[in-house]
């Protein structure tokens, strides 16, 4: 068993056509039912939305002393938008879960490995 | 790698066994190394293991003769070793964590029953070397280096890169394979149009690769070998069968595609004689028995489209317009620019230059350079002459070979341009 993280990015500035009510509650009805599988199969670790990027806050050390900054981090047009933590056998197995995650947000997924702890 | 590496002292005590166990390495190298990754979850152990079992063989063959399985013996001293080898290894540890990274489940390494199931292990290792999670250059590296068994330094001459760099280019891949867990199996059927994909196109790739090195007869060698073991192992698999198709048809046209001097013919100026029927009949019979498979993929329909070449004595009796009907159907499923170039080519041939021309200048294909010869070409048909002219020398700028410059300096049609200056 190994752990990914599968991500969902979102791109600043990026405008998409806005969802209907309907839509919205369709989509959030199909995310629970994915969800609801990942739970029932052991496979969900944790899962999350993030707020929008410029929300975040990065606290660094700086000579010694705290340094507190508004966010993001990184510099880059793409952030994390949102995650899930889950359990597989192995990347196809993680690869299986991350099309049923972009099929179901219309969004690419990206699956990245954890280092395993025990090794 | 193998004289290099492996022998023992460098002497030609017994020359002739070790041309033999060289023969035996390119051959059962693939083979060995995917029975041992199954059974030890490792792909460096399995290397390891392979390789130290060839080295025993090159003292003890000699002596003993050929064993009567070579690449059985070669498989059962590569696991016995490497048994041996982690052992030793596991000594005071939990017992092969470590490794067990591609094993399907916690089967004692020691025991796995692979009678049978070899052929299954080559298949395997194709899918995790061609895993789409690799890139195209780990794919086609890591596929040489295990299936072909090639070593890194001629992986690297073979695509004239610096062995360091393909080095870590190959150390990468495996560490990705690890790290992510890309896992040791056959694709399930719902997966296979995903990861079907890479795998042709590596074997495609290594059929067509670059520039015409000392390593080139080789790499085309090792494409048409692994085709025919995919062919074998997926026989329900159309698009595998119409790759293998395809390989064979251009490559019975090797020995008329270029003079001594290494320039190119054009396929309507080859000696047809010189075509290997062989590899003809084969490539059409595969054509022949996949044609009420359903709807042909752009493998088969390219390896339709050399058929139909094959099957003309002259190039006035090739059937374009069944070319033309099949190009319609590459461009329906693989609508790209060049597929497009080779339609109006074939579409010039029955409607004449006019037409094709008027197709090609829709292209935008500028940095392409049989882009340039084809409109050069149709100009000339066209006795637009100073048009063509440019075009060739545009062509010519952009060919990447010497040969290619040389042929199309001379307007693609030496022999035409002497005769007219005469």
């Amino acid at each position: 068993m190994a752990h990914y993280l599968l991500s969902v990015h979102s791109v600043a500035g990026e405008i998409r056509e806005p969802m209907t009510d309907d839509e919205m509650k369709e989509s959030f009805r199909q995310i629970g039912i994915l969800e609801a599988e990942m739970k029932s199969s052991h496979s969900l670790v944790l899962s999350g939305r993030l707020h929008e990027p410029d929300t975040a806050t990065v606290v660094r050390i700086s000579n010694g002393e705290v340094l507190t900054t508004d966010g993001p981090f990184a510099e880059s047009k793409e952030h994390l938008g949102g995650f899930y933590i889950i359990e597989a056998d192995n990347l196809d197995a993680a690869l299986a879960w991350a099309t049923k995650v972009s099929k179901t947000i219309k969004r690419p997924i990206e699956v990245w490995p954890f280092v395993d702890v025990r090794s | 790698m193998f004289g290099a590496d492996v022998h023992p002292d460098g002497s030609a005590a017994f020359p002739v066994g070790e041309t033999v166990v060289s023969r035996i390495f390119r051959e059962e190298y693939g083979r060995s190394v995917a029975s041992l990754i199954r059974a030890f979850g490792d792909i460096d152990a399995a290397e390891d293991a392979v390789q130290e079992a060839f080295a025993v063989a090159l003292r003890k063959w000699p002596g003993d003769g050929l064993p009567p399985n070579p690449g059985g013996w070669i498989t059962t001293t590569a696991r016995n070793l490497a048994i041996d080898r982690q052992r030793r290894e596991a000594r005071g540890r939990e017992l092969l964590r470590e490794v067990a990274v591609l094993l399907p489940q916690k089967d004692d390494p020691g025991t796995a029953k692979e009678v049978g199931a070899v052929e299954d292990d080559r298949l395997r290792l194709i899918f995790t070397c061609c895993h789409p999670a690799l890139s195209t250059e780990a794919q086609v590296a890591l596929t040489l280096r295990l299936l072909g068994g090639l070593s890194t330094e001629e992986v690297a001459r073979s695509f004239v890169v610096a062995e360091a760099t393909m080095a870590q280019r190959i150390v990468r891949a495996k560490r990705k394979i690890k790290a992510a867990r890309i896992p040791y199996r056959i694709p399930e059927v719902h997966e296979l149009p995903d990861r079907l994909r890479p795998v042709l196109a590596v074997v495609y790739l290594l059929y067509n690769a670059g520039p015409p090195t000392p390593a080139e007869p080789d790499l085309r060698r090792q494409a048409i070998r692994l085709a025919r073991v995919l062919s074998t192992l997926m026989p329900n698999e159309p698009e595998v069968a119409g790759l293998l198709a395809l390989l064979l048809l251009t490559e019975s046209r090797r020995a008329s595609r270029s003079r001594p001097d290494g320039s190119l013919v054009l396929l309507g100026e080859q000696d047809r004689t010189r075509w290997d029927r062989a590899l003809i009949e084969e490539g059409q019979a595969i054509v022949r028995r996949y044609r009420r498979h359903g709807p042909p993929g752009p493998y088969m329909l390219q390896a339709a489209i050399n058929a139909v070449h094959a099957d003309a004595a002259t190039v006035q009796q090739t059937d374009w317009s069944q070319i033309v009907a099949l190009y319609d159907q590459l461009f329906a499923v693989s609508p790209t620019p060049v597929v497009a170039l080779n339609r109006a080519i074939a579409i010039g041939e029955v409607q004449g230059p006019t037409a094709a021309l008027r197709l090609v200048n829709e292209l935008d294909l500028g940095d392409y350079y049989p882009f340039h010869a084809t409109r050069a070409d149709l100009l000339w048909r066209l006795g637009r002459a100073d048009e063509a002219a440019a075009a060739y020398e545009r062509a010519a700028a952009l060919a990447p070979t010497k040969a290619e410059r040389d042929f199309l300096k001379l307007g693609g049609r030496a022999d035409v341009i002497k005769e007219a200056g005469r």
